[in-house]
């Protein structure tokens, strides 16, 4: 269903929705992936991204997510300054990741205190953005509602186990998904909640022996 | 929110609203929040809208290739034109300012689009300042343009890539046409005439951005897009009814982008993009921004 307020917006920083806004939320949602700002990034473009993607500030916009600014934030036009000053290492190059993938598509991996992320995302136009593969499991992660991700041993009874520990917390879902790369191997959860589900509920998951791994993900637009 | 443009003027008639007011009504139904919120939403767009005409005016942004910026002063400070200084000349400098800071990274409302954001605020601020309209009543013009949008959104495209430039500065200038004819007194059926009236204009009109940047035309076509919305305002104001019903014009702009060729949607593989003097300059300056940088 089309909103008056999606035409009507969003306020963001040009000149794209898609090569801008939308590569900003990418980078904004990987920052979240490891809990602040990555020491190193190393950033392949592909497609339309790797081809207009200097003249439409999308290394930028992609910096900047990772430092953590929204797509209405002027200092997106200066993320790349800002990351130099702050002595972060962010790589950006120009690559082709496959025949099928998005035209706007960018490969993150990133690394913040010793742990590590690889991202696979896609800008999808009027500022709407996928995230479709996260360390190898294929995922599909919008970030338009507040999200916890997290990996866990792929049991019976974790999906419920998960769902109670929520509804315990009061947080209402709206999604849940669960991939993995092989059976019986750990699957990879992406629970879209209607509200932001709150420290104590994502402690309590991380609690859980099972769980290798847990983040609470801000909602990054729509 | 409406599919169809035709059913939201029979909605409005029938219960003597206004357009903007029937909107804001069924946008609150449909997501769940007051209409005080959804306008101090649009309120808060209104002032982006009005700095970046601002800041655009003060003439010294430059977009990443250095290909675009500086030609809204020109415009507001020229003498020379048949029409400076008037109203005409006000609106188009204004369209030209707001996509001269969207090109320079600077902070816009992207409504429809962030290729087309200089129409709406250029018409609606630009009759307002002249005509002395209180915000409020600019705020309501803001709900009929995404009433507009949205139908177009539903029906057509609102995207270069799949629509042609049509689906972005002509649908824009459709929106801001429709607003500013409510905005000045204008009945919900003349709405629609001035949407219809504005868009038949734009039918056909291709994305073709050099080097796929959003500068050049688009800065250009966002202030002759805005000069359309003028005349179809004028024309739906004088009382012209347009034969056409405009949800087969929103149709018919969407048929046309689906039959459109690819070199012509925002691939840069057509139009001026492919022009001799295009293919250089997007070559030499795509060059400039990478030495910019290093």
């Amino acid at each position: 269903m089309v909103s008056l307020l999606d035409i009507i917006g969003p306020v963001m920083v040009g000149p794209s929705s898609s090569h801008t806004a939308g590569a900003c939320r990418i980078g904004l949602l990987v920052r979240g992936l490891v809990g602040g700002t990555p020491e190193r990034a190393r950033i392949e473009l592909h497609g339309s991204f790797a081809r207009t993607g200097e003249g439409h500030g999308t290394d930028k916009a992609l910096a900047g997510g990772l430092l953590g600014f929204r797509p209405d934030d002027e200092r997106l036009r200066d993320a790349l300054d800002i990351m130099e000053r702050e002595g972060l290492d962010f790589s950006f190059e120009k690559t082709t990741l496959s025949d099928e993938a998005h035209p706007n598509t960018v490969r993150l991996t990133v690394e913040r205190a010793g742990q590590t992320a690889t991202v696979i995302g896609s800008s999808l136009g009027a500022g709407r953005i996928r995230l479709s593969e996260i360390d190898g499991y294929p995922v599909e992660l919008t970030g338009h509602l507040p999200t916890i991700v997290l990996v866990a041993a792929d049991q019976p009874g974790s999906v419920a186990r998960i769902a109670g520990i929520l509804a315990e917390k009061q947080v209402n879902l709206a999604t849940m998904r669960l991939t993995r790369k092989e059976r019986g191997g750990d699957a990879f959860m992406v629970i879209e909640c209607d509200e932001p589900p709150g420290d104590p509920a994502r402690d309590a998951i991380a609690d859980l022996d099972w769980v290798h791994w847990v983040r609470a993900l801000d909602k990054v637009g729509g | 929110m409406y599919k169809s443009l035709a059913d939201a003027i029979r909605d409005a008639e029938a219960s003597g609203r206004s357009l903007a007011q029937t909107a804001l009504a069924l946008e609150s139904k449909d997501q769940g929040r007051s209409i005080d919120d959804i306008r101090s939403a649009l309120r808060r767009a209104l002032v982006v809208m009005r700095n970046a005409v601002e800041r655009g005016l003060e003439g010294d942004l430059r977009s990443a290739s250095g290909l675009v910026g500086g030609d809204a002063l020109l415009v507001a400070k020229s003498h020379a034109g048949p029409m400076s200084g008037t109203l005409f000349s006000d609106v188009l400098a204004r369209a030209l300012a707001v996509q001269e800071v969207n090109a320079a990274m600077g902070v816009i409302v992207a409504a429809p689009t962030a290729g087309g954001a200089g129409v709406l605020p250029a018409v609606l601020t630009g009759l307002a300042r002249d005509r002395k309209i209180p915000d409020e009543r600019v705020i309501d013009a803001l709900a009929t343009a995404g009433l507009i949008g949205a139908v177009v959104a539903e029906r057509a495209s609102l995207s270069g890539a799949e629509g042609g430039c049509q689906a972005e500065t002509g649908a824009a200038a459709g929106m801001a046409a429709g607003a500013a004819t409510e905005m000045l007194g204008g009945t919900p059926s003349q709405v629609g005439h001035a949407v219809s009236l504005t868009m038949q204009g734009t039918l056909g009109l291709v994305c073709d951005p050099l080097g796929g940047l959003v500068e050049l035309p688009c800065v250009f076509r966002n202030a002759t897009g805005a000069a359309l919305a003028l005349a179809g305002i004028e024309m739906a104001l004088s009382g012209i009814q347009f034969a056409i019903p405009v949800d087969e014009v929103i149709d018919v702009m969407g048929e046309i982008g689906r039959n459109m060729d690819v070199r012509y949607r925002e691939t840069a593989g057509g139009g001026l993009a492919a022009t001799p003097t295009g293919r250089r300059l997007a070559k030499e300056r795509l060059v400039q921004i990478r030495t910019a940088r290093h």
